[in-house]
Formats: C-alpha cells, sequence, structure tokens
C-alpha cells in the first residue's frame, strides 16, 4: 500500500533507525556488558590436528593468583557435559577428552579474576599429547587404512558420513547417452571463513539464588540456541534467557552452539558467578563454523545447443565433526538447486561427506545452505560449454534459461520456482555493461597482448526454507514469527522471532507494518533478541527474516487492520463490510470524509470497542511459508590480468538483481553490495587451509586475507522487480545473493580472458601466484 | 579521577596513564602491559572503540591520538600517558552529530556498526588534511580498516559527503 516518504512504508528510503546508536559508539556488543562479580574465560586449544590426550594436569595453572577454575573435559564428563550435539545430528566434543581431532580444538578453560590472567593460566596447563597421522582431505580420509578419526563413535566405520542423493539417476543417464556434447569440470570451492568483523562470545549469567540463566550471546537463532541449552544441559527452558545483543556481523558464523558457551554456562552454574568469554580472532578462524570445502564434478550434456541434463558428485570435507548448520533431512544443503537458471530436463547429483582433521562447522557463509556452491558449479560449467561450443557465454545462456512463461517451474531435482524473468536480468545487465562493444575491445586488447575477460553469471537462489512439515532444523520447523501492538496512542511495537546483525531490521519491518497500517515507520519499536520478550522464532540466517520473518509481519499487520475494520465501523455506525482502509485512514465506502485514523482505531481498541469484542490491538503470527523464494539475477564482471604478476584487476561490477519486492531500496543495495564485495574476497583471497600435518594456515587476518576498500571493486547496480506471488507482499529476500552469484562471475571473467590459451580452470581464490603459474603454463606470462 | 584498575594481576606493578579523552581529563593505574585499547574499554568504559583481530589488521580499534588515528590494540596505555584521545563517544558535540556521523547515517555507510567508530575517525584525520578526498584518496585512507558489510562505496560516499557537510558548516 502506498506512504508517503514521512509514514516511510515500503519502497522508501528511510535512513536506519539502528544507525543513532552506532555512530555515536552506543551499540551494545556483548563484549560491552559488564555484570558485577564477573569472571573471565578463556580456551586452550591444541595445537595438534590429530592426537592422543594421555592426561591433562592443570595444577601449576590452578596455583596462578587470581584463577578461579580450570575446566577440563574429564570435569564436563562428570556433568555429562563434555559432548555435545550438532545441528547435523552428530555430536561434537566440547573439551576434549579421549583425542583431540582438529587444531585449534578445546581442550581446557581457565576462569580467572580478569582476562589477562586467564590467559596466563592458558600457559601453565601441561597436556600429555600423543600425535596420531593427520588426514586434511576427504580423498585421504576414504583411502584404504585411513585413521579412524572418531573412533569413540559407536558403529562407525571408516570416516565416511554421510551419502545422499538427489534427482532422477536413471533420466539424467539417458540425457547423457542422448548428448551431442559432454562438458566436464572438476573444481574445489575451498575453505573459507565468514570471519564477521565481531568475534563470537557470551556473557553467561546462572543466579545461584533463582537458578536463572541469562546468556548475552552472539547468536544468529536465539530461540532455537534456548532450547538446545535446554536439551543439552539439561536446564530447565523457562529458566533460560538468551540475549542476542548488537552483533557485529554474522554471515552464519554465529548459527551454531560452539564450546565456549556451553563452558561459560557450566563455569558460571557451578561458580555461581557470570562468566565472560570472548574469543580472539585465531579462534575464531580455526575453530568455529567455516564455509565451503566441496570438492566438486559436474558434467553438462548438451543436444542441439540445449542443455539437456546434469550431473553433480560432491565430495564434502566435513571436519572432524558433522555439524553442518542445515535443514535435517538434507545432507548437502539445498545443492539440488543446482540446474539453476536453466531448463534441464533431468539432473541427478550424487554427495558424500567425510570426516576429516579439521575444524567442523560447514555454516553456509552468507548462503542459503550450500546454494553458493551449486550456483558456482552450474555457471562455471555453463561458461566452459559456451567456449567450447563456441556459443557466445550470454547467448548460450539466453537460449538455456526458463522462460517467463514457465513459471512456476518444477525443476529436475524437484524444487518449485516462485517466480522469474531472467532473460530480461541478462538483457539489463549486457546493456549496463555495453556488452557488444566490450567484446570487441577484448579482441582488439587480445591482439596488442592485453588480457581481457568478461565473466557472467546468472544465479537463482532458494530461500525461507518452507514448509514447516519438509524442512527443520534440530526438529523445530522453519517457520518464523511476528508479535504486534499497537499501543493506545498509535505507537506500536514489533517482536520477532529473528534476529539482525547488520541488515537493517529495525527499519525494514516497520515499513512492513507503515505499509499496512499507516503508521509512521518511526512510531514503530522493533524488537529482537531476547527469548523473554519476543515470539519464538528459528533465526536470520539463509535470507530467510525477510520471506519467513518479514511476511508473518505482513500478516500480523493485516489481523490488526480487519479488527481494526470492527472498530471503525462501530465508530462510524456503518457494517464493518463496508469499510475500506487506505493509507492509515479507515472509511466508509463511497464516503471518504467518514473517517477515522488508525491512531484513532488504536485509542478505540482501548477506549471504545463494541460489546463483545476483546480490548487491545494487538496480536501475534507464526508463518510457515507455502514455498520458497526464488530470487535470482545477472551479474557481470570485467578484468584485465597483469602477465607479468598474475594480479587481475576488476575492471567493471555489474550487477542486476531480482529480489522481488524492495522493503527499503537503500538497504538492498547496501546488501548487495556487501555481498559482491564478499563475493570477490572468496574469489579472490580469502582461504582457510591446511599443512600436511593439519597446521591451518589462515589462522589470523594477516594469513587468510580480507579485501579492504583498496582492494574492492566499484559496483554498478540494476534493479528489477518479479513479485513472489506467495509472499504476501512480493518480496523474496536478498542478503546473500550477490556472495551466491559473483564468485563465478569473477572466475568467469578470469578464465575467459585465458580460454584462448588454453586454460579451463584455476581453482579459487585466483591469487596471483596460481595466475601467473596458468599464464606461464599457456606461455602468456611475462 | 583515578578509575580502577581493571586489569591487575595481584602481583603486577602498577603505572598511572593520565590522558585527556574527549576532552576530559581521566587517569587509571594498569600493567605495563594492559593495551590501549583495554584500557579504553575498561578502565575509562568507552565501549565504542571495538576489538576485531588482535593483529592489528581490522582497524576497529582505531582511535585518535594526538590527532593522529592508530589502532589501540597494538599500543600500550602506558604510552599513551598524557595524549589526547579522541574516542566515537567524542565526537558528538552538544547535542549536534559531527558531519562525519550524519553523513555515515545518511549514505548509509554502516550496516553492522562494528567498524564504523573506527573508519569514522579515520576519515576524520583524512578530511582534516584533504577536505575535498577523490574516490582513491578515501579508499587509501581507509585501507588499514576492515568492513565486512558494506563493501566500501556507501563509505566512500560518506567520507565525502562529510568533507562537503564540514565545508557548508564552517
Amino acid at each position: 500500500m502506498a506512504t508517503t516518504q514521512e509514514v516511510g512504508g515500503i519502497g522508501h528510503s528511510v535512513p536506519r533507525k539502528e544507525d543513532a546508536r552506532f555512530i555515536r559508539g552506543k551499540g551494545t556488543y556483548f563484549d560491552d556488558i559488564t555484570l558485577p562479580g564477573m569472571l573471565y574465560m578463556e580456551i586452550l586449544r591444541s595445537p595438534f590436528a590429530h592426537a592422543r590426550l594421555n592426561g591433562i594436569d592443570t595444577s601449576r595453572a590452578q596455583a596462578l593468583e587470581g584463577v578461579v577454575a580450570v575446566v577440563t573435559g574429564e570435569l564436563l564428563a562428570q556433568h555429562s557435559l563434555a559432548w555435545m550435539p550438532t545441528l547435523s545430528g552428530d555430536t561434537q566434543a566440547v573439551l576434549a577428552t579421549d583425542k583431540v581431532r582438529f587444531q585449534g580444538q578445546e581442550v581446557a578453560c581457565v576462569i580467572a579474576e580478569t582476562a589477562y590472567i586467564a590467559k596466563d593460566a592458558l600457559e601453565l596447563i601441561d597436556v600429555d599429547y600423543e600425535p596420531l597421522p593427520a588426514i586434511t582431505s576427504p580423498q585421504d580420509a576414504m583411502a584404504d587404512g585411513a585413521p579412524m578419526i572418531r573412533d569413540e563413535k559407536e558403529g562407525q566405520e571408516g570416516n565416511h558420513v554421510y551419502h545422499w542423493e538427489a534427482g532422477d539417476k536413471d533420466a539424467t543417464d539417458r540425457a547423457f547417452a542422448d548428448a551431442d556434447k559432454v562438458i566436464s569440470l572438476d573444481t574445489h570451492y575451498p575453505r573459507c571463513h565468514p570471519a564477521p568483523l565481531e568475534c563470537c562470545g557470551c556473557v553467561a549469567d546462572v543466579n545461584p539464588a533463582t537458578g536463572t540463566a541469562t546468556i548475552y550471546m552472539t547468536s544468529q537463532a536465539p530461540h532455537v540456541h534456548r532450547t538446545l541449552f535446554a536439551i543439552v544441559a539439561g536446564l530447565p527452558e523457562h529458566k533460560i534467557r538468551i540475549i542476542s545483543p548488537d552483533i557485529g556481523g554474522g554471515f552464519g558464523n554465529k548459527v551454531p552452539i560452539y564450546p565456549g558457551y556451553v563452558v561459560a554456562t557450566a563455569a558460571s552454574l557451578l561458580i555461581g558467578r557470570p562468566v565472560k568469554w570472548v574469543e580472539d580472532r585465531t579462534g575464531n578462524l580455526i575453530s568455529t563454523g567455516f564455509a565451503r570445502d566441496y570438492h566438486m564434478r559436474g558434467e553438462l550434456a548438451v543436444k542441439d545447443g540445449k542443455m539437456t541434463g546434469l550431473r553433480a558428485s560432491l565430495l564434502s570435507d566435513q571436519g572432524a565433526f558433522f555439524a553442518d548448520a542445515q535443514p535435517t533431512k538434507v545432507r548437502a544443503g539445498l545443492f539440488h538447486i543446482v540446474t539453476g537458471s536453466y531448463d534441464i530436463p533431468a539432473a541427478h547429483v550424487v554427495a558424500d561427506g567425510y570426516y576429516t582433521n579439521k575444524a567442523p562447522g560447514g555454516v553456509a557463509y552468507r548462503c542459503s545452505f550450500r546454494v553458493t556452491e551449486a550456483s558456482y558449479l552450474i555457471e562455471r560449467l555453463v561458461d566452459n560449454a559456451a567456449h567450447e561450443l563456441g556459443v557466445d557465454a550470454a547467448q548460450f545462456r539466453l537460449d538455456n534459461f526458463i522462460q517467463p512463461d514457465q513459471f512456476p517451474y518444477e525443476s529436475a531435482t524437484g524444487f518449485l520456482y516462485d517466480s522469474g524473468n531472467y532473460p530480461e536480468a541478462m538483457r539489463m545487465a549486457l546493456e549496463k555493461l555495453g556488452y557488444e562493444e566490450l567484446r570487441k575491445e577484448q579482441e582488439a586488447a587480445r591482439a596488442e597482448g592485453r588480457l581481457l575477460g568478461i565473466g557472467l553469471a546468472s544465479f537463482t537462489e532458494v530461500l525461507g526454507a518452507g514448509k514447516g512439515k519438509d524442512y527443520a532444523i534440530a526438529g523445530v520447523r522453519m517457520f518464523d514469527s511476528a508479535e504486534l501492538r499497537v499501543h493506545p496512542t498509535g505507537k506500536a511495537i514489533l517482536k520477532l522471532g529473528v534476529r539482525t546483525q547488520g541488515q537493517g531490521h529495525e527499519t525494514t519491518f516497520a515499513q512492513i507494518v507503515a505499509s499496512e497500517l499507516g503508521i509512521p515507520y518511526d512510531h514503530i519499536e522493533v524488537q529482537e533478541g531476547d527469548t523473554d520478550n519476543t515470539p519464538y522464532g528459528v533465526g536470520t540466517y539463509a535470507s530467510r527474516s525477510t520471506p519467513v520473518a518479514g511476511a508473518a509481519t505482513a500478516v500480523i499487520a493485516r489481523k490488526l487492520r480487519d479488527k481494526g475494520k470492527e472498530i471503525a465501523a462501530h465508530l462510524l455506525e456503518a457494517s464493518a463490510e463496508d469499510i475500506e482502509f487506505d493509507a492509515g485512514s479507515f472509511y466508509v465506502k463511497g464516503s471518504p470524509d467518514r473517517a477515522k485514523t488508525i491512531q484513532d482505531i488504536a485509542f478505540a481498541a482501548y477506549t471504545d470497542i463494541p460489546d463483545g469484542m476483546e480490548a487491545g490491538l494487538e496480536g501475534v503470527h507464526y508463518y510457515d511459508p507455502p514455498n520458497m523464494t526464488y530470487p535470482f539475477g545477472t551479474y557481470a564482471v570485467v578484468v584485465e590480468i597483469d602477465r607479468g604478476t598474475g594480479q587481475w584487476k576488476v575492471e567493471k561490477v555489474v550487477a542486476v538483481d531480482d529480489c522481488g519486492v524492495r522493503i527499503n531500496p537503500m538497504i538492498v543495495e547496501g546488501q548487495i553490495m556487501g555481498g559482491l564485495t564478499e563475493g570477490y574476497a572468496i574469489a579472490a583471497m580469502e582461504l582457510i587451509t591446511f599443512d600436511d600435518d593439519g597446521n591451518c594456515i589462515g589462522a589470523n587476518m594477516m594469513d587468510y586475507l580480507i579485501p579492504t576498500a583498496w582492494e574492492t571493486p566499484e559496483f554498478e547496480l540494476g534493479e528489477m522487480v518479479t513479485p513472489s506471488p506467495h509472499h504476501p507482499i512480493g518480496a523474496k529476500g536478498v542478503g546473500e545473493s550477490a556472495t551466491v552469484g559473483s564468485p563465478a562471475a569473477y572466475v568467469n571473467a578470469v578464465i575467459d580472458a585465458l580460454w584462448h590459451a588454453g586454460v579451463r580452470n584455476i581453482d579459487m581464490p585466483l591469487s596471483p601466484d596460481k595466475v601467473w603459474q596458468a599464464l606461464a603454463e599457456a606461455g602468456l606470462a611475462e | 579521577m583515578t578509575e580502577l584498575a581493571t586489569h591487575t594481576g595481584a602481583a603486577a606493578a602498577l603505572h598511572p596513564v593520565e590522558v585527556t579523552v574527549n576532552g576530559q581529563k581521566r587517569s587509571a593505574a594498569v600493567e605495563a602491559r594492559t593495551l590501549l585499547v583495554h584500557f579504553v574499554r575498561e578502565s575509562l568504559g568507552l565501549t565504542g572503540t571495538h576489538i576485531g583481530c588482535d593483529t592489528t589488521s581490522c582497524g576497529a580499534c582505531t582511535v585518535l591520538v594526538d590527532g593522529v588515528p592508530m589502532k589501540s590494540c597494538t599500543m600500550f596505555a602506558v604510552q599513551a600517558n598524557g595524549a589526547e584521545i579522541t574516542t566515537v563517544e567524542g565526537l558528538e558535540q552538544g547535542g549536534q552529530l559531527h558531519p562525519i556521523q550524519q553523513a555515515f547515517s545518511e549514505e548509509h555507510g554502516l550496516q553492522c556498526g562494528f567498524c564504523t567508530p573506527g573508519m569514522m575517525l579515520t576519515s576524520m584525520a583524512l578530511l582534516a588534511e584533504n577536505p575535498n578526498p577523490t574516490d582513491k584518496d578515501v579508499r587509501w585512507a581507509i585501507s588499514g580498516q576492515i568492513c565486512r558489510c558494506t563493501g566500501y562505496q556507501n563509505i566512500v560516499n560518506a567520507v565525502q559527503r562529510a568533507g562537503e557537510l564540514m565545508k557548508e558548516g564552517s
């Protein structure tokens, strides 16, 4: 419903409400919280990737003045807390008892009067390790005679974690048998890390008098975390309060429960004082939720210029514990969206996961459950196919897109795409880029010995993870919730089960209410993150807040509007069926001057209601999405490669996004530019890797490279709006589109610059040394 | 006034540190090894200065020491003895936002807010030297800071906008 800029409903780029505190340094991140009597916790981590633990002597640490306690796995085991469940139904050691299984694994915790003393004491803990051979790849993990990592697990044989398939194998085999040409690609989507600027941590405060546990923690999913705390720690759920305060970025890293949270809470319970744990950057990078690490083989069958079949086989490197954050019924996330934007009649996906001596976690770094890996594979494969067929990469895509009149479209792996216009997104991107001209420039440049490349990627995402009966995490269905109360003076409070980490929920969700009820957005307080004061929700990740909680917000606002019509009918002495609503005004059909404002209605809801009506103007809605949403777009990147150094410079990035209806266009564009930057980061430099002994390389921000403003390219954005037909306001979600879609565009651009010289693939990150190596092999290095 | 020293091991020797922070004289006795960022956050209670990396890489802890942007995780508090320190809490004056604050909000130069204090302080130091920075000038000046959310483009716009606002205001 259209609103004025002052009311600030959907479509207005109003300034963000949350900025007021952040620009003053008045945000409250968990580390800003200090409680009386608070103690500090530090974690001792394993220096070995794989070792038997023969004993831990904590006596020297315990003797240090200011140390209150040293917690080991043995102590936790006495309380049945040495192991905890993971989000994928496996178990994970809280503190090691039998073995350490990755470098950086949590071995012991010191609780002390100050953080400095706790750190000092770590050096006084003596651990007797017996090193074992380390496994650092799924290929090694499956080899005959490979050491078994999870030897403590009953029924476990070898290092295999799961086998999973999607799609139709026979139909796909037939398509390949019938194909003119088969294009294949083997690639590794490397391990990277979300590395939000704020590391993880908590302040756990278990009050010995009341038995209430208040845990201030960096949580993207506070309600689910409360439930898990209840199950893991055996604390009664009504006595647990999780408060997720301001979060300094999440990107998936703050979805799982980490050992630090569990030990800090247990320590507070046992000691009776609050305990703060602040993870350092090394701890963050080497032990918490990494992302990707998929070894992928893709094969594309083509007949008469049409894609007719797709095979994908995956080897996923799970680390020491299978802790992927994903809906329980799938094992490789939503990877089977791999047919992407193309009308491919047959597809088959086979995935196998293996344990390795690397950190567990498998979170989706700004991605909806492995959609990023899928999008990367298909977009790299399609680009290579176009090259091999000698067809223009844009034209090959246009020839194979799902067409606008095919929606709703059922994909070969069973997804029901809601809406889209892929050719239009491509055309807009090509026009903004000046594609034809650029292809000529590229040819001219090549004649001069310069290496220019143009990369495209036309992604389709799948967001929201509905329906609830099909998708659940740890048994909790993937609904989300909104509770809205309009106070007598017409000011409102909206409470949500999700948790913003910078996405601007306090503004965006108020704007939805502004559109539905006509209350100015800055008269609506949005609250999230406190499990005592918000309705149960499943959290913010996988771009699900707008698709699910945004829908819940619209639905509850509409319910209040319906009640408002009844109140208006009472006040205007008309029948409720005759009351119309527009832009905050309830009026009698045909007599717009017989009207009451939303503020009048709110006041009357508490002061003048018809007989038999319940007082108040408030309600809660739990929204179960009828389907996923499918944002899409085309990204185009131009690069030039330096033949002397292997460095590639991004000359231009055009990003056309269609995320359905845009609630706050300014915020949407901010999300897209952030994602394009993280996509660039992954394509160009971010890498968590390991040496043969399992030592993590990438354990601090000097080794784990994150782009600064200097390296980051400029972006030109294009907007399209194809509303989701099943979402109450037609929105699809946008937080992750650009991280999902853009890595392939950057890599395709580099490969495009080198294809003529025989280069077919370089695995990410495309660091200058790797590109230079490819140049040298192709005889292009200077 | 002298605040409680928060990092004191019982046996460690304490050193008095006196600074002028955001125009106010403050002092505390701290261990020699106390980092300036911990002194600012905990001894002075100014939690707008953040910690993101421990290796001087991210710049979330940047404060101005005698007008110069310093990563306060890589400086000891005792080294700042006698210095003038500006933190994000000192930007707003008499209820008036500093132009850099206004511009960051107007241009959507922040999302999660964690890097924002350091970004703003570094940008202020740039604008003090160069009131009309080009895109490249800004990108170079803030290249010691990491933002994970914005992709920097709106930060660059915000810094340039702040330069304009400062000229209009002067």
